[in-house]
Order: structure tokens, then C-alpha cells, then sequence
């Protein structure tokens, strides 16, 4: 394939690989576009943040965007994370899609932060994958999932 | 000291039971050696030269004697009857085996301990001033402050998967026992003119290839915004981290790269817009916190020992150290008998410490960061008592701070990673100067070892600091002079080219007669070679 082709293709995931989902909206069905195109063109709606892209950017536009997939490359560069929590933190209501190199263990992680749809680069075992979404019970932290802290239910 | 409620133990319970299913999922085929290592590097398990090692948390270096038994215990059952007391005040088994791996994880769990976040590109054990609680001269006790940090930094869904590791460490006092600045984050809990107790925040320290002393990127932060600015600290730090350079990923060198300025002025944007996000726990729950490290109930006492066993008044006077009530006194166990391996302890001696803990220190001890342990509460009275059983079990060393005290990492004789031995260089120079019985006259002078680059043994920030290199396929090693972890805080400087096993051994004779003929009044080895500078010492070496 030609650079020119791999530009000109669909960049996202598309609502077929996606694995796990926690909304009752349909999914978008339109391809995703880089983090820059989406701020220079004006009716995009579906943008894909690449790990070294500031979530930032996007802020302005966050109304017109229905989907938006965060990109895990190796599931070890953690960047995404915080890219999911800013996007919630500043109020954006629409998927939230971690694609790529997303393993069982990252799932309850991811799903603090805010994803809430996944699209493993390899299908995951369903059941693991049941389990690893209950995570601990409990939690530590504060984030984007507005679970009640150990913390707060001690001194509720 | 701090006790888990049903809360903190059901996650490490869940924890043990995750780090069973991730240990089956290898071995069913699930997952591969690469996505199982950092999931077993997060528990603690390491894959070194001749098995697997275990590093077993022990938040701030505090435990109780339930604690150290059940540490002695693993050793005997697990792995060779010893375990190794480490720098970031943790403990870690060297011989053992990766099925044993989870129960042992169950063992620790039954006494609240565990292996949590030892390893990996995550928040690291919170480490803390060995003497809180006891110092005479700290502000406040500073380990409810660490263990707010530790709950918080615990399973972090956003920072488990930083550019590098990342280790903390919280000081109460003007006195620095914790190498706070020579942290990714050190916090010095401090008091405002206006009387309002808070935290300074010193971020990019580090010691590694690259070291470097923190600077201060805020004078006061209140207790009430403690964990969100940490986590501002860290969202900047996750963001912008290099990734592409696993030896320019630690947060010192994106701190000086983007200078320490622009890294503030980051965090304080992060910190304003996290403020209102809300993620700071209630204050209540420090409120909580804070009554488990209570001050025991303290008894007046003889505040002076009998002086008529010269051996014992002299422990006393190495080994102990001043405590805020007058009739007590911090012990220091030395882990470094003379030719012993530096920070290793037999699971009998765990399990004497442990008793010894309970009838003499409230049952309670410490790890130091200088692989030694400390019973922070010790009648004066029960001095001789404590010291007699300490000394028939080969733990009653009087050589803390001297240059018998070496910090030394496991080097070649364990480590994947290291290019030359450290310990047993420790334990020929030991031996050195106990024969040569220069280690009393030479007063205060720390000596560490690391065994590579990564400079696990702190020899950086040693007085006199010792690094083993790779040269040529032989072990080679450079000395440093002139560093420091403490509030004087300050790097070692190269003496110069580096030197075989035996002629470091002579270097470091060297320098130390260098010392003894070149001091004024009161000057430790440090003192003097801030005095001098370098060239004396150099001549001594190179100049034949």
C-alpha cells in the first residue's frame, strides 16, 4: 500500500470491531479523522487521538463530535488515559473508543477513565473480559466513571 | 500504626486473587511473556540471573512484629531462609519460584501486607523519614501524609502506565532522612507564616544514569489540595514524559528539558482545572488517619545508661539515636556486620527483630533507606537488655553512619542488569577497616556501592560513592567523591579514571588518609572535601 492510500483510507475502527460497548445510542458509522483535519474542517464528527496528541485541541468542538477513539499503539504508552479523562472532565457526552493494542488487564483502568467502547486490535476473551470490567469492588481515586470513593463511603 | 479496615483489605485480597488469574492466563497460552511482564513487574515479581525476585511493600519502612514475623517466616518457607532489606525501604526475596508466587502473595495478605506497585512504570512504594514519630526534631509525624498518598496511588487508573517508574517521598523535618530531593516527587510537610501546616513540593529529583537534584516548584501547597496537586504533578508528567528514550523517561528529565519553570507553570493550569474536577479525598479521611500513628503511651525513665561496658556504651553511641521523649532512644539494628552482605537478614533474625519489637518498641520497627532496621521506641532503660540479645545474634554491629554502613545494591551476584559485584566489594571493605580499625576515628563517612549505571546502591549521593562498569568484559570501578542525600544535599564528582577490584579497595584507603591528615575541628569527610575540593584527593590517587 502507498502512502497515499493509507492517508486516503478510513483512519477508525469501524463499528463492526468494536468488541464491548456500554451505550444504547447507535454507534457511529462514519470514519474517523485525524485530531488537525478535525480542527480545520468544520462538520467532522469523529475524530482519532493519536498518543502524542493533545486532547486539548479538541475542546472547542466537542459538541459536534460523536465519536472519538483514543489509540493505543502498544498498551504500555499510558497517554490515552489521560486523554480520556480531559475529554470527560471538560463535559464530552459521546463515545469514547479505546482501539488498538487493548488487553484484559487494561479494561477496568480504561473504563475509569471514561471509555466506553472497545475495539481490541485481537478479539478478547469474553469472559475474562467480563471479569476484568468488574474490577475490585472498589476504588481509590476519583475519575471520570463517578464511582464513590473508598474514601468518601468511609465518612458517608 | 496504620491498621486496614474491611476496605483496604479487600483490595489487596482482589489483588492476590487478579495477579492468580493473570499467572493462569500465562500459563493457559492467554498471555504472552511480553503483556504477562508488566502485569507481574506491578506485583512485584522480577525475573533476575538465577530466579525469580519478589519485592514485598512496606509502606513508609513501618511495620509491626506480626509483619516481620510472617516476613521471616516466607524466607524459610519460600525461598533460602534470608531475605534483602532495600533502599526504597522495601524487602525482597532472591530465590524464588514463580508458582509459589501467588500463594506467597496470600501469605502476605493474611498479615496486611502485599506487592503491589514494587515494580513497573507506576507509583512506587511511598517511602518516609525512618525516624517519624521519634525524631526529636520533626514538625508533625509525616507518615499519615504518605499513607493519604499510598491509598490514592494505589491501583491509579490513570498513572499505572506512566513513561517510567515513579517514587515518592514525604519528610516532616528540616533534617532529611529519606533523600527527599533525589525523588521524582519529595514533599517536605512544612508550616506557613501563618501557622497553617502544608506541603512543599520538590519535583525531578532522581539518581539513576541521569542524576539530579529536585527543585521547588511550590512552597505551599494545603493539606486539603494534597493529592490533587500530586495528581497534577503526575497528569503533566503522563502527557508530556518522553517515551521514546527508556533512559530519558523519568520525570527529572522531562523537568529539566522543558525547564523547571514551564513544568510549574504546567501544573499549577492542571492543579486550578482538577481543583474544580474534585478529586481530592474528604478531609476526614487524613482526620482517620492520622489517630493511628498516635504517639504510644510514653513512661519517664533513667535518661542516662551505665558506662562500665565499654562495648555496649559504645552501641549506644553509634547505634542510637536522640528521641523526642527523653528517657527513649531510636536503635538502629546494623544489617551490616563486617563482611556480611549489606541489608540481608536470616529468617531467625526477622523473627528475633520482631520480638524484640514487641517487648521493647511498642511493636514496632523501621526500615531505613540504609538497609538497617530501627526500633523507634526504646526505653533507655532497656538498652543493655535489647543490645545483649541483638549482639548474640550477630546484630549488634556499632557502625551506623560509619563507613562499615555501605549501601550496596545486589550488583552482579543477583542482578540482570548490573555489570559488576557489588556486595562482595562491600564486604572486603568492611573488613578493611575493621582490621585496620580506622572506622571510629573516620566518624560519619557514607560509603554506597552500585553495581551499573542505574545506581540502585545511591552511590551518587554517597560521601564516598563507588560505581561498577563493564570494561572490556572486566569489572571496573569508578570512584566518586563529595555527594550527599541529605538536606546538604549534592552530587559526587568522578575522581578520575577507574580502578580493578582490589585498587578501588585502596582508593578508597586513600582518600580516607587524605581526610584524616587534611581535617579541621569537627569536619566530617564531607565537610573536609567541600573544604578542599577534589585536587588533594587526586593527587593522592593518580600522582605516584
Amino acid at each position: 500500500m502507498t502512502s497515499e492510500n493509507l492517508h486516503s483510507q478510513d483512519l477508525g475502527a469501524s463499528p463492526d470491531e468494536v468488541q464491548f460497548r456500554f451505550r444504547n445510542d447507535e454507534p457511529a458509522d462514519h470514519g474517523t479523522v485525524t485530531v488537525d483535519a478535525c480542527c480545520d474542517q468544520t462538520n467532522a464528527t469523529a475524530v482519532r487521538i493519536e498518543p502524542g496528541d493533545d486532547a486539548r485541541v479538541l475542546l472547542p468542538f466537542l459538541d459536534r463530535l460523536a465519536l472519538v477513539e483514543v489509540n493505543f499503539p502498544t498498551f504500555g504508552d499510558g497517554r490515552g488515559y489521560s486523554a480520556a479523562r480531559i475529554l470527560r472532565e471538560a463535559g464530552y457526552k459521546g463515545e469514547l473508543r479505546a482501539v488498538g493494542d487493548v488487553l484484559i488487564d487494561q479494561l477496568s483502568h480504561m473504563r475509569r477513565c471514561g471509555f466506553d467502547a472497545f475495539a481490541p486490535d485481537k478479539p478478547l476473551d469474553e469472559e475474562d473480559a467480563r471479569r476484568a470490567f468488574e474490577g475490585f469492588g472498589n476504588v481509590n481515586q476519583s475519575a471520570a466513571d463517578a464511582r464513590r470513593t473508598i474514601a468518601e463511603l468511609r465518612h458517608e | 500504626m496504620y491498621q486496614y479496615d474491611q476496605y483496604d483489605q479487600a483490595m489487596v485480597d482482589a489483588r492476590v486473587e487478579e495477579f492468580r488469574d493473570q499467572a493462569q492466563r500465562r500459563l493457559d497460552g492467554k498471555l504472552t511473556e511480553d503483556q504477562f511482564k508488566p502485569l507481574r513487574l506491578m506485583n512485584g515479581l522480577y525475573l533476575q540471573l538465577h530466579a525469580y525476585m519478589l519485592r514485598v511493600a512496606i509502606p513508609y519502612g513501618t511495620l509491626n512484629s506480626r509483619q516481620m514475623t510472617a516476613l521471616g517466616d516466607i524466607a524459610d518457607k519460600y525461598d533460602r531462609g534470608y531475605g534483602h532489606f532495600t533502599t526504597r525501604q522495601n524487602l525482597q526475596y532472591n530465590w524464588i519460584k514463580l508458582e509459589d508466587a501467588a500463594d506467597i502473595l496470600a501469605d502476605l495478605s493474611k498479615v496486611e501486607m502485599h506487592a503491589i506497585q514494587t515494580s513497573g512504570n507506576c507509583i512506587r512504594n511511598i517511602s518516609s523519614d525512618h525516624f517519624a514519630g521519634a525524631a526529636h526534631d520533626e514538625l508533625i509525624d509525616p507518615r499519615p501524609y504518605a499513607e493519604l498518598l499510598r491509598q490514592w496511588s494505589s491501583f491509579h487508573p490513570e498513572f499505572t502506565y506512566l513513561p517510567r517508574k515513579f517514587k515518592i517521598a514525604v519528610i516532616a523535618a528540616e533534617t532529611d532522612r529519606a533523600a527527599m530531593r533525589l525523588h521524582d516527587i519529595g514533599i517536605q510537610i512544612v508550616k506557613n507564616e501563618a501557622g497553617e501546616v502544608g506541603a512543599s513540593f520538590y519535583v525531578g529529583g532522581g539518581m539513576g544514569r541521569t542524576p539530579m537534584i529536585a527543585p521547588q516548584i511550590r512552597e505551599f501547597v494545603p493539606l486539603d489540595q494534597l493529592v490533587t496537586y500530586a495528581e497534577a504533578c503526575l497528569r503533566v508528567y503522563n502527557r508530556y514524559g518522553r517515551r521514546d528514550n527508556k533512559y530519558k523517561a523519568r520525570i527529572k528529565i522531562l523537568v529539566h528539558e522543558m525547564g523547571a519553570e514551564e513544568y510549574t507553570r504546567q501544573v499549577e493550569e492542571e492543579f486550578a482545572h482538577l481543583l474544580e474536577q474534585g478529586v481530592e479525598p474528604p478531609l476526614a479521611e487524613l482526620e482517620r488517619i492520622k489517630p493511628f500513628f498516635a504517639d504510644p503511651a510514653f513512661e519517664d525513665g533513667p535518661k542516662s545508661i551505665d558506662r562500665s561496658d565499654p562495648d555496649f556504651a559504645l552501641w549506644v553511641d553509634r547505634n542510637t539515636v536522640r528521641h523526642k521523649h527523653d528517657s527513649y532512644v531510636s536503635a538502629v539494628i546494623s544489617l551490616k556486620p563486617v563482611g556480611g552482605i549489606p541489608g540481608d537478614a536470616t529468617g531467625d533474625q526477622m523473627r528475633l527483630m520482631a520480638k524484640l519489637a514487641k517487648q521493647y518498641s511498642f511493636d514496632e520497627l523501621r526500615v531505613m533507606h540504609t538497609q538497617n532496621i530501627v526500633l523507634p521506641h526504646v526505653k533507655i532503660a532497656d538498652l543493655h537488655a535489647l543490645w545483649t540479645e541483638l549482639e548474640a545474634a550477630d546484630l549488634g554491629a556499632p557502625n551506623l553512619d560509619t563507613i562499615e554502613d555501605i549501601i550496596a545494591c545486589p550488583g552482579l551476584d543477583y542482578c540482570a542488569l548490573a555489570n559488576a559485584r557489588s556486595i562482595p566489594l562491600a564486604q572486603r571493605i568492611s573488613e578493611n577497616f575493621a582490621k585496620n580499625g580506622r572506622t571510629e576515628e573516620l566518624g560519619q563517612l557514607k560509603l554506597k556501592i552500585s553495581g551499573c549505571i542505574n545506581a540502585c546502591g545511591h552511590h551518587h549521593a554517597g560521601h564516598i560513592g563507588i560505581l561498577g562498569v563493564d570494561k572490556k568484559g572486566t569489572e571496573n570501578y569508578q570512584l566518586s567523591l563529595g555527594g550527599s542525600e541529605a538536606e546538604d544535599v549534592s552530587l559526587a564528582k568522578i575522581t578520575g579514571p577507574g580502578f580493578d577490584e582490589d585498587g578501588v579497595i585502596k582508593a578508597v584507603e586513600t582518600v580516607t588518609d587524605v581526610y584524616l591528615e587534611t581535617r579541621e575541628d569537627g569536619e566530617r569527610f564531607l565537610d573536609t572535601y567541600r573544604r578542599i575540593g577534589m585536587t588533594p584527593f587526586k593527587e593522592a590517587l593518580y600522582d605516584k
